[in-house]
């Protein structure tokens, strides 16, 4: 029951996010879309990523997209809800293809006949000692890795945004 | 079922308690400019000639502030204009779910955590939701559609990621000496001993946090989103009423809150140095008789201390028994502590108990008060930063000195 | 499983803001939306086999997130100095 009220916002967030004209509503949207979610992994148990999701989205990725669309400070008209050419084309083929990857994953559930597996020994719960522990240890690499993609960005970044 | 009543008494009485401490700290901090400035402060406003020192005025601000006109201006986005103040507020007050005020009071078989969310996230929420903080400052700016409050919202949300970084690293370096995340565990952690707190044993990251902490609740030397010389009043500038009212208790209740969190990772939080908790559960009845005179005696001599000033000014009105408001109950107070005193009534365990929470959440809120006077302290005796200057202390200094603490601290732990 | 489905419906709402709106950011925030359906069906995947590696993962995918935002940001930043507008369709050349 509570899973389908938390869905609920989180399908209505998402809509208004694509849907407002003005791109600063739009981003405070995603935002209540962003928390929603982080509300519902904390029903799923998963303790760290809903405060990961709220810290790192919520709280530096979406403050960075408001901070730039305040900076370039867009006139109303920029931000004015506009089709591209060809919208007829664009929709159909939008339609067919939510068609096409909710098929494949209702698909794969019925095949895989996909539940949920009664947690062995009750060890699932996302605390920060086991996730912590799981992602030095096993995805040590990767971790590692990520970093290496930070600081590729970081550059990428300052290169880019620098002006003349 | 029982502990959702517990839960629900808890949230009502720690909320309160807070928010009672906000017009407690805006009396202090008038009172404290004035005697930096060497003037005499708020004294003016009374209810038939009592001041109590000034805490009137407060009283005279609420009203004014509820009647004054709620101002919308007509450009303003309406909704996000009206969202802002309450986020701000509603940040500062959710960052109390996660602080431990006493240590766990046992009643019989229940335990009962004093803190209203045993998170096992513990810091990373206090992190996550004083990072949704910006949120409220740059909406409130870019909503009044005024240039000043833009700048003021741009500088602020700048200003705020940047000390956000700093303070997360300053936070790593005490979480790995710690080995937990839970502020109830931190604070049971670092034990009775003074030396073995955590302002001793990490000096790097608490100077660091202090100074993150300053710049996240946009205080004076960090004051520049609302500097008045440049900025009008920042990012609240078209805010009036009960709307203004909301930005001004939030900047207090971070005060307050901030205060809490800093007294809950470096000094011990609830810890009374030298008397753990089960020292004081054994020793109760002793130590009731030491402290009990103690207090009766004090009391009394402070409430006639104060009940000699009576009739001093001759002003003839109701201003003449204004020392009798304090003077009185303090008197009345320390005869029952004294006769409490005198015929050493019998505690049972629960007694003992509560009065140990009681003592441990006292020392809390000492802890807790010094640290918000040294946040009207430093406000009312520093300059202000120039914004080049500020980013360059962010990211140049603060930032590589939390890396040097975190390695120092991982070559030490390591060993 | 429900949480597989609302996974694919925030995706798709995802990629008919990229294809519907003429905006930059929007679309870099659709571009996000996406990453956190498949966020969603991650940590679902990870409490439906009863271990922890879909959560690890997830964590990984955050930081690939902020660095797609901090390069896309800078990207949009770049193109608004040249035309002075966000609008995707006035970005039709392949050089100045």
């Amino acid at each position: 029951m509570i899973f389908y009220l938390i869905a609920f916002g989180i399908v209505v967030t998402a809509i208004l996010t694509i849907a407002s004209r003005n791109s600063v509503v739009s981003a405070l949207w995603l935002v209540a879309c962003l928390f929603a979610q982080a509300i519902l992994m904390v029903t799923l148990e998963a303790h760290l990523v809903a405060a990961m999701q709220v810290l790192l989205y919520a709280g530096a990725i979406m403050v960075l997209i408001l901070f730039v669309i305040m900076l370039l400070n867009l006139t109303p008209k920029e931000l004015k809800w506009k089709f591209i050419a060809g919208e007829r084309l664009i929709l159909g083929s939008g339609v067919i293809y939510l068609a096409g990857v909710m098929g494949l994953a209702l698909w794969i559930i019925y095949k895989k006949g996909a539940s949920f597996v009664p947690a062995a020994g009750g060890g699932t719960a996302g605390t920060v000692e086991a996730v912590g522990k799981l992602l030095l240890t096993k995805y040590a690499l990767p971790f590692e890795l990520v970093s290496v993609t930070l600081l590729v960005a970081i550059v990428g970044a300052i290169l880019t945004g620098r002006g003349k | 079922m029982y502990s959702l009543v517990i839960d629900i008494i808890k949230v009502i009485v720690i909320a309160s308690a807070v928010l009672t401490l906000i017009p407690v700290l805006i009396w202090w901090e008038r009172k404290g400019a004035a005697y930096i400035q060497d003037r005499r402060g708020p004294n003016r406003a009374n209810i038939f000639g009592i001041r109590l020192g000034g805490l009137i005025h407060n009283i005279a601000d609420v009203f004014k502030l509820l009647f004054k006109e709620d101002i919308i201006p007509q450009q303003a986005h309406k909704l996000i204009y009206l969202i802002a103040p309450i986020i701000v507020m509603g940040v500062a007050v959710s960052t109390l779910a996660v602080i431990p005020f006493t240590a766990p009071v046992k009643l019989g078989d229940f335990v009962i955590k004093m803190q209203i969310a045993d998170l096992n996230v513990g810091i990373i929420y206090i992190l996550a939701i004083a990072s949704l903080g910006v949120y409220g400052v740059i909406l409130a700016g870019w909503s009044s559609n005024n240039v000043y409050s833009l700048f003021g919202g741009l500088r602020s949300s700048a200003q705020m990621i940047s000390y956000e970084v700093a303070m997360g690293l300053a936070l790593l370096s005490v979480i790995m000496s710690s080995g937990t995340v839970r502020l109830d565990e931190i604070a049971a952690l670092q034990g009775i001993n003074i030396l073995e707190w955590n302002f001793i044993r990490q000096p790097l990251a608490f100077i660091l946090f202090l100074t993150c902490l300053f710049a996240e609740t946009n205080r004076n030397p960090f004051d520049l989103p609302e500097g008045e010389s440049e900025l009008v009043a920042g990012y609240h500038t078209e805010y009036s009423s009960m709307k203004f009212a909301l930005f001004f208790m939030a900047e207090y209740a971070h005060i307050i809150v901030g205060s809490m969190i800093l007294v809950s990772l470096f000094f011990g939080g609830w810890q009374i140095p030298f008397l753990s908790t089960e020292f004081m559960h054994d020793n109760m009845n002793a130590l009731l008789k030491l402290a009990l005179p103690v207090v009766s005696v004090s009391s009394i001599a402070a409430g006639v201390l104060l009940m000699r000033r009576t009739k001093k000014f001759g002003w003839g009105d109701a201003r003449d028994f204004e020392p009798l408001v304090f003077g009185l109950p303090a008197v009345i107070f320390g005869f029952i502590i004294g006769i409490a005193a005198v015929f050493s009534i019998y505690l049972n365990e629960y007694a003992v108990s509560i009065i140990t929470a009681a003592a441990q959440g006292a020392i809390f809120l000492v802890k807790t008060l010094f640290f918000c006077w040294l946040f009207i302290w430093v406000r009312w005796t520093l300059p202000r930063f120039r914004y080049d200057q500020l980013m360059k202390l962010g990211w140049q200094i603060m930032v590589p000195l939390a890396l040097i603490n975190i390695i120092i601290t991982g070559i030490v732990i390591s060993r | 499983m429900e949480y597989i489905v609302l996974s694919v419906i925030i995706f798709c709402i995802g990629v008919a803001g990229i294809l519907l709106r003429r905006n930059l950011i929007i679309i870099l925030m659709s571009v996000e939306l996406m990453l956190s359906a498949s966020n969603i069906s991650f940590v679902a995947f990870s409490k439906m086999h009863g271990n922890l590696d879909g959560q690890a993962v997830v964590l990984l995918l955050y930081v690939l997130a902020a660095c797609e935002a901090a390069v896309g940001l800078a990207i949009i930043v770049g193109l608004f100095r040249l035309k002075g507008s966000v609008d995707i369709q006035l970005f039709r050349d392949l050089k100045k």
